[in-house]
């Protein structure tokens, strides 16, 4: 059991004095910071996974042919070409009104009425998703392609320049799940800490307790439950700042939808590992201060 | 194993043989301690302050293990029992410390419950053994007082009534009758000295003389410089029943 049951008239063999010494609230404030970096880290691995995933198999044809014309037919051709192929999942020709409102985000003209933005000569782009995730040998089939279809063309993989994105998303991710882990280990520190001074604080009485005969195991349910008790009050203040923390980024990032930052988002499963921790790190305390207190015991006779 | 419900028939309840303890690297504090204590008898311990007798009850209420010798306790070696085992032996034995060790926080009926609460009586059981006690050490009416809002003596009787409340079968009192008044002394005395006719084997150690001429049949023990002698030859130590 997470908090031993201890008879009444036993619990009063320790002062009451809860939320009056430290830990309840060293614990709330690594508890909230813990909290906060499993969700970062949860929302950057989802969103790298999400990217990676994205990007694995893309690749973007971009023809620069002077004659707008003959660019344009030459994407057609290359995306009907494409389309055939048993090695393609899909193809589509990016429209240029589509082009011009991307480029508008940059120039200031979003809505894509500028006669300048729309003077400029842009490349046809055709994009690509290869069936699976082996690029090798639908890439050298591509290429074959793009040489009949539309010679001159470059073929972009996207996997090339958001990869390293990608990389350094997960490599955030893995940082804050080692935030989480270090974390918790000063948690378990904290409540060592907190189980060593509850028994040299209560020495007189344990020795006394010892005495007349109480066993080890009935001494640490008593302030496995103490300890255990103060150690959720601040798990659970932890939690609720946390929670409200989050819910507020959550509100702001729901604004926005531009790029990799829409791929952010925790998901059931990381909803979950959340709502689990604050559990998880009450039975740890629980055990933490069960085992320190037995091999503390184990040195008296 | 079992744990022994008394000393074996005919056996003592507590052998010492050859007993000896030190502090880390220092002297010997007690040298060749040997003697036995018979079931239902009355000892007293006496020795000048620094001659080892808090550390010989020490040994006797289990908060000690012997540097060296034999310490057999209810027929049992208590040198080679595991750790586990003593709580069942400490709740045989009632100790009545020099320095009270009251729980501070804890009023006078909740510390004088202590014993019977950690052996697991229920509250209805115990409410009538320690109200009945309460009154008899003269403290009825402060039952709900803690230690630091009574007197020495207040402390001192609350400290005994906390060491007999589960009528133990050895009494250990370590200058139980220093911090009361002669009247309350006597009577302390003579609560030990009905345990002690209910079959409870009493040890005190004491500086008073006279007290020990107020229990009749009263064996002596004497500590000097940690070593035991048996001025009145009542240890009769062999034993009789080793070989």
């Amino acid at each position: 059991m997470i908090i031993p049951r201890v008879p009444v008239q036993h619990r009063r063999l320790l002062p009451d004095r809860r939320l009056s010494g430290p830990t309840p609230w060293v614990i709330a404030i690594l508890m909230m910071l813990t909290l906060l970096a499993a969700a970062a880290g949860v929302g950057l691995a989802r969103s790298a996974n999400a990217i990676g995933a994205a990007i694995a198999g893309r690749v973007t044809v971009q023809i620069v042919t002077a004659n707008p014309v003959t660019r344009a037919e030459q994407a057609a051709a290359l995306r009907r070409a494409a389309a055939a192929q048993p090695f393609v999942l899909s193809a589509r020709s990016v429209e240029p009104e589509e082009l011009q409102a991307t480029l508008g985000q940059w120039f200031g003209a979003a809505e894509g009425d500028d006669p300048v933005l729309k003077s400029l000569p842009l490349p046809a782009l055709v994009d690509i998703d290869f069936v699976g995730e082996d690029r090798t040998d639908p890439m050298r089939q591509l290429e074959a392609l793009v040489a009949r279809e539309a010679p001159g063309a470059r073929i972009i993989p996207h996997a090339e320049w958001l990869g390293p994105v990608a990389r350094l998303i997960r490599s955030l991710a893995w940082i804050a799940g080692g935030m989480v882990v270090l974390m918790t280990l000063a948690s378990a520190a904290v409540v060592i800490m907190t189980a060593r001074a509850a028994l040299a604080t209560h020495f007189p009485t344990i020795e006394m307790l010892h005495m007349i005969g109480a066993t080890d195991r009935q001494i640490t349910r008593l302030f496995q439950r103490r300890i255990a008790i103060d150690t959720a009050y601040g798990i659970a203040l932890g939690t609720v700042v946390a929670a409200a923390i989050l819910l507020l980024i959550g509100l702001q990032w729901s604004g926005v939808t531009a790029g990799l930052a829409a791929t952010a988002s925790l998901g059931p499963a990381g909803w979950a590992l959340l709502l689990a921790l604050p559990l998880l790190a009450i039975a740890l305390a629980a055990l933490t201060a069960r085992q320190t207190l037995l091999a503390a015991l184990k040195k008296i006779l | 194993m079992t744990d022994a419900s008394s000393a074996r028939p005919g056996g003592a309840m507590v052998e010492f043989d050859g007993v000896g303890l030190r502090y880390g690297p220092d002297a010997e504090v007690l040298s060749d301690i040997s003697f036995n204590l018979q079931p239902g008898s009355f000892y007293f311990l006496t020795g000048a302050s620094g001659a080892g007798k808090t550390s010989l009850l020490k040994m006797l209420y289990l908060a000690q293990r012997p540097s060296r010798g034999i310490v057999r306790l209810f027929g049992e070696d208590l040198v080679a029992m595991p750790r586990h085992r003593l709580p069942g032996f400490r709740r045989r034995i009632g100790v009545v410390f020099q320095d009270f060790r009251l729980i501070p926080h804890l009023s006078a009926r909740d510390n004088i419950a202590l014993p019977l609460r950690i052996a697991g009586v229920s509250e209805e059981d115990l409410s009538g053994p320690v109200g009945e006690m309460l009154s008899w050490i003269g403290l009825g009416d402060r039952a709900d007082a803690r230690p630091a809002t009574l007197s020495g003596g207040e402390q001192q009787r609350v400290a005994i009534a906390r060491a007999v409340i589960a009528r133990p079968q050895l009494l250990v009192a370590d200058e139980p009758t220093g911090n009361v008044d002669p009247e309350m002394a006597m009577r302390l005395l003579g609560l030990f000295e009905a345990l002690n006719r209910l079959g409870t084997t009493v040890v005190v150690a004491t500086h008073d003389i006279h007290l020990i001429s107020r229990i009749e049949n009263a064996q002596m023990m004497r500590l000097e410089k940690g070593r035991l002698s048996d001025p009145t030859g009542a240890l009769r130590y062999p034993p009789a029943n080793r070989a």
